[in-house]
């Protein structure tokens, strides 16, 4: 580049690590909107208004009304919270049963580890949204079905990666000079392994909050996620779908808000991951 | 030869679990089949008749050694609803979602490898960051999204197709191939740019390798030693995400079979969850697992085939 980009573009240096502060102010923001949402919206989001349906964005209605007359920036917001709720739910119970289980089999191996894993490998090669439908068939739809069924899949990804994070500390020295001045299994699993395997965690729970919003999105998109008059990002996205063309803004209105997040966080995933987390496969 | 074997057995062990499980997952449904079909007011004599017919009280291994084998035979029960058997349903539907699938994947590789390769030519410069950027960007949406979007665009606006109305192959192969056009490219655009995203790691992780070096040294242009070495090393990697991906195709066609109103087994899928006709869920929940694991098991066999050097 000639010298005169170089000076002004200077500030855009490769070892920025973009994906992070990119991943954080969009996260940043997106958290903003669901804050706001909790407290105040526009208007109600359940109001149905009869004389003013699929109305194109005004100052009144931000981003227009849906077929109901429903306003649908309130409904965006409120949608944007359950949406991240449930996905935090989703991601706590994964979390957390994966790392207790990925840690406990990790650490004392055997062939109780062996079978786990394999276990895992199993249901990881399963496309989730087959597994995701076959759970929901049996269990019925519904918000809290959604977060259980999830949550039950992303076990396994959370199981192996802090399984093979524990498995890689345990031969460390430090460990075994710690295991010589008389630490327990407990104390060493929690106090030594634990905090050196949490940048890998970060970034595999920021790819697992991803993964979540997209599997959220596209069950309320089936009809088999929230379900009315909850609003849910994916189910206003299906009604939208059959008011494409008298307005276009109700489906863009929704879907986007869905990238966004997505986006987001697995910007903030990948970033935190170059910090120094190992590789955390999908 | 002796890791084809190890990885037959686990293959057929697996599958066997599937089946064992997708059959044991369908018997815990609350709900008697008898009484579904005959109704409430049948009397407990006539119940018992039809329970006694559908082998329903006998234990559950025996169930499952004759589900087995009915559906290894082909025979993969009735519907609830429809009293066609599950194979006549599903035998339409089959070739619709295969051809979806197949043109998806030809698709993400036609747009894929020449993004990855070309924008990895300069590594540092404009093209590659944008490709970096947009990819970030593609690969956070969701492809029904993209689905609705392209409906908007090439259906309404341009009125490529006409948005809901499915042209059969029998009715018109051209208008057959753009109508399946644009769910296949909902579906390969976003992982086109994981796999572009894969493909300039795995390029560039080669470019720093030795032999690289050593072919600068000699006079090779950047073009030449792109092309010439380190795109058949960096493919390997890409080739089996490649088929993992072929996995995640088909059950991204469920959704999108739902956007565009394809007639085939995705749709089918979620139709018979929401009327409850279990045997076709059970029946297509197998089927599916099982090409999702023969395609893995193919993938591993193909991994060990292309790269001699790895010692599974």
């Amino acid at each position: 580049m000639s010298a005169w980009t170089e000076r002004i573009f200077c500030f855009m240096k490769k070892s920025n690590n973009y994906n992070l502060i990119g991943g954080a102010v969009i996260c940043g923001l997106m958290l903003l909107l669901i804050l706001i949402g909790q407290f105040y919206t526009p208007h109600d989001p359940n109001a149905i208004d009869g004389m003013n349906k699929l109305a194109a964005p005004s100052p009144a209605h931000l981003l227009g009304t849906d077929n109901l007359g429903r306003d649908i920036f309130s409904r965006v917001l409120v949608s944007l919270g359950t949406t991240f709720s449930i996905a935090l739910c989703t991601v706590c119970i994964g979390a957390a049963a994966g790392v207790l289980i990925g840690g406990l089999t990790g650490y004392f191996g055997g062939p109780l580890d062996e079978i786990l894993m394999r276990a895992c490998d199993i249901v990881a090669a399963f496309p989730s949204i087959l597994l995701a439908l076959v759970f929901i068939s049996l269990i019925g739809p519904g918000k809290y079905n959604v977060i259980i069924t999830l949550g039950i899949l992303f076990i396994p990804s959370f199981a192996r990666i802090t399984r093979s994070a524990f498995a890689g500390c345990k031969n460390q020295d430090y460990i075994k000079s710690a295991r010589l001045m008389g630490a327990g299994g407990a104390r060493l699993m929690l106090v030594h392994i634990l905090p050196n395997t949490i940048p890998t965690l970060a970034s595999a729970i920021a790819i697992g909050f991803n993964n979540a919003v997209l599997a959220e999105a596209s069950m309320s998109y089936l009809g088999i996620g929230v379900q009315p008059p909850d609003a849910s990002l994916g189910r206003m996205l299906s009604e939208a779908q059959s008011y494409l063309f008298k307005n276009p803004w109700y489906a863009l209105s929704a879907g986007i808000p869905i990238v966004l997040l997505i986006l987001g966080f697995s910007l903030l995933g990948d970033g935190l991951q170059r910090r120094g987390g190992s590789d955390a496969s999908n | 030869m002796k890791y084809f074997f190890k990885k037959l057995t686990s293959l057929i062990i697996t599958l066997f679990l599937i089946s064992i499980l997708a059959f044991l997952a369908f018997q815990i449904i609350p709900g008697d089949p008898a009484v579904s079909k005959l109704g409430t007011e049948a009397t407990p004599e006539r119940l018992e008749a039809l329970r006694e017919e559908m082998g329903l009280n006998r234990p559950v291994v025996v169930r499952y050694l004759i589900w087995l084998q009915e559906f290894l035979t082909g025979d993969m029960g009735t519907s609830y609803n429809y009293d066609l058997s599950v194979r006549e349903m599903l035998g339409n539907r089959v070739p619709v979602t295969a051809a979806l699938s197949l043109l998806s994947f030809f698709l993400i590789i036609l747009i894929s490898i020449p993004v990855g390769v070309l924008s990895s030519k300069n590594v540092d410069g404009l093209a590659s960051r944008l490709t970096a950027v947009v990819n970030q960007v593609i690969m956070a949406v969701p492809p029904f999204f993209l689905g609705i979007f392209f409906t908007l665009i090439f259906g309404f606006i341009f009125q490529l197709f006409t948005p809901g109305i499915f042209v059969a192959y029998q009715e018109s192969p051209g208008q057959f191939f753009v109508y399946l056009l644009f769910p296949a490219l909902a579906i390969a655009i976003p992982k086109s740019a994981m796999a572009v995203k894969f493909l300039r790691g795995s390029i560039s992780d080669e470019l720093n390798r030795d032999y690289v070096r050593t072919a600068y040294s000699r006079g090779n242009t950047r073009t030449a030693v792109l092309y010439r070495h380190v795109l058949r090393n960096a493919l390997i990697p890409v080739v089996t995400f490649l088929t993992m991906t072929l996995a995640d195709i088909v059950a991204s066609g469920i959704i999108i079979e739902q956007v565009f109103s394809i007639p085939g087994i995705g749709r089918l899928l979620l139709s018979s969850i929401g009327t409850r006709d279990y045997p076709i869920v059970q029946a297509i929940v197998v089927l599916l697992a099982f090409i999702v694991v023969l395609l893995n098991f193919i993938t591993d066999l193909l991994y060990k085939y292309v790269d001699p050097r790895i010692k599974i």
